[in-house]
């Protein structure tokens, strides 16, 4: 039995189209990808992400336990912080990404961490073991059934939360949360997303879905768009861009250096320091095929004379560019920008060159 | 949702259609197969002078969420083929049993077409 967010119906009601991920039944689908891609970069969207894990940390040593077991010291930053980190094994390997933050003032909690679909049991059993072993004084919830999380993204998504959630939600600075009331329920609003564009998100309690999400007036998203938004982005998406077991990548390989704190100790932190200091063989890049056709999960990417040099792990055809896009992982010597390079689409090698990420500013 | 299944169509399980004129079978993909599939970004479909095959894959068609194959409803030479599509695949969208045909398959034996399903049997199908 597949998981559920607390609007399943509303969004049936709405015609959305479902899809597992994850092990969440989620609209895939509300108005077709393009249509809602194209709100989101010119209007603004909103997206139910209640497939999102929602594990809070408390106590003491909340910060610690938390600092240890991803690739920054979240916590350091100071309350309100919010920051993207890698979670990573013992060989700098990542098992997920993930948002952390800092609770404002006043929560029940000290840091909240948000893992991918499907992580949050995974994610909340990794912290208690941990806790445990390391002697640590901290509580770790998962609250995922609890919360509903929705993000609100695009040019207007600041002028919509300043209508619901008021102007000193609307001027967070980026990578910055408050609480704010929207409809009458208490949200943990962010000024972060997943798509390239402004945005916000929140978190806030089940029972007050309904109203919340109602009370944005833009676009219905589904994770179809959410995908070609996040593409476009350079994004990375957890088990398709990296996969502990299918695809094991660092997070210097899978180019979230920007993500990594050296000087900090976690767990991987030695491989990955190993890493930073001989350099990665290959590397998360940007590709647009100059041929038709679309580069998707799996396929080949080759030299002009058909040397295997790297994967694809995404792609699509892009509807800001209107431009076959991937990302994947190449040899470092055939990664810089410009570069041209072929990808294996059914066994026929199509033109294609290396791209700068993002695509779309 | 109410999809159109023309009459003068024959389908497949797989939601291909053919309608034949004089000897000649247009072939497409049906309005369900296009909802189905979403924003169509891209068509591969065989030369002109090619055999399709019933019930073998001919091309592929690909929508920005996923990529599926073509299977042929009967068998023949191609003597032609969409091209507009290459530059206009949301055609297949826009106008599925029209503007949005894929290819015309000189047919070898017009009785193959008694296997396929006819409007009811495929409208009730994807119901």
């Amino acid at each position: 039995m597949s998981r559920r967010p607390q609007l399943h119906d509303v969004h049936d009601e709405r015609g959305a189209d479902f899809t597992d991920f994850g092990g969440w039944d989620m609209p895939v689908e509300f108005d077709g990808i393009r249509t809602e891609h194209e709100a989101v970069r010119e209007r603004a969207g909103r997206f139910d992400v209640s497939h999102m894990g929602q594990i809070e940390v408390s106590g003491p040593d909340a910060a610690e336990l938390c600092a240890r077991l991803t690739t920054r010291d979240v916590a350091a930053t100071g309350p309100g912080a919010v920051r993207y980190a890698a979670i990573t094994d013992e060989d700098g390997v990542m098992l997920d990404d993930t948002m952390v933050t800092v609770l404002p003032e006043g929560a029940d909690a000290d840091l909240l961490f948000v893992p991918n679909a499907g992580h949050d049991a995974e994610m909340h059993d990794r912290w208690v073991a941990h806790r445990d072993e390391w002697d640590l004084d901290a509580t770790v919830e998962n609250d995922t059934e609890e919360y509903a999380m929705f993000a609100v993204q695009g040019p207007d998504a600041e002028a919509l939360v300043a209508d619901v959630a008021g102007e000193e939600a609307a001027s967070l600075d980026f990578l910055a949360a408050r609480y704010a009331d929207v409809a009458g329920a208490r949200c943990l609003v962010s000024r972060t997303g997943y798509t390239g564009e402004d945005g916000f998100e929140l978190v806030l309690p089940g029972e007050a879905a309904a109203d919340v999400w109602a009370a944005f007036d833009c676009q219905p998203c589904g994770l179809g768009a959410r995908d070609t938004l996040r593409l476009e982005a350079g994004f990375l998406l957890s088990g398709q861009d990296f996969h502990p077991e299918e695809l094991p990548r660092t997070p210097l390989e899978a180019g979230i250096d920007f993500a990594v704190d050296l000087e900090h100790d976690f767990v991987g932190v030695d491989a990955i320091r190993e890493q930073a200091a001989a350099g990665v063989d290959q590397r998360f890049v940007g590709l647009v095929l100059e041929e038709r056709g679309v580069p998707r999960n799996g396929y080949p990417i080759e030299t002009p004379d058909g040397e295997e040099v790297g994967l694809v792990t995404s792609g699509t055809m892009s509807p800001t560019l209107e431009e076959p896009i991937g990302l994947g992982y190449v040899d470092v010597v055939h990664g810089a920008p410009g570069t041209e390079v072929a990808v294996v689409v059914r066994g026929q090698p199509k033109k294609a060159r290396i791209e700068a990420l993002p695509f779309v500013e | 949702m109410d999809f159109e299944v023309p009459d003068d169509c024959r389908y497949l399980e797989s939601h291909e259609w053919v309608r034949v004129e004089e000897g000649v079978a247009t072939v497409g993909i049906s309005d369900f197969a296009q909802d189905e599939l979403g924003d169509i970004v891209f068509v591969e479909l065989p030369e002109v002078g090619d055999r399709v095959e019933t019930g073998d894959a001919f091309g592929v068609i690909e929508s920005i969420k996923a990529v599926s194959d073509l299977y042929a409803p009967v068998s023949g030479e191609v003597v032609d083929r969409n091209e507009t599509l290459f530059d206009e695949p949301e055609l297949v969208n826009e106008s599925p049993f029209d503007d949005g045909w894929l290819l015309a398959v000189d047919l070898d034996d017009e009785g193959e077409l008694d296997d396929l399903l006819d409007a009811d049997e495929y409208a009730a199908q994807i119901e």
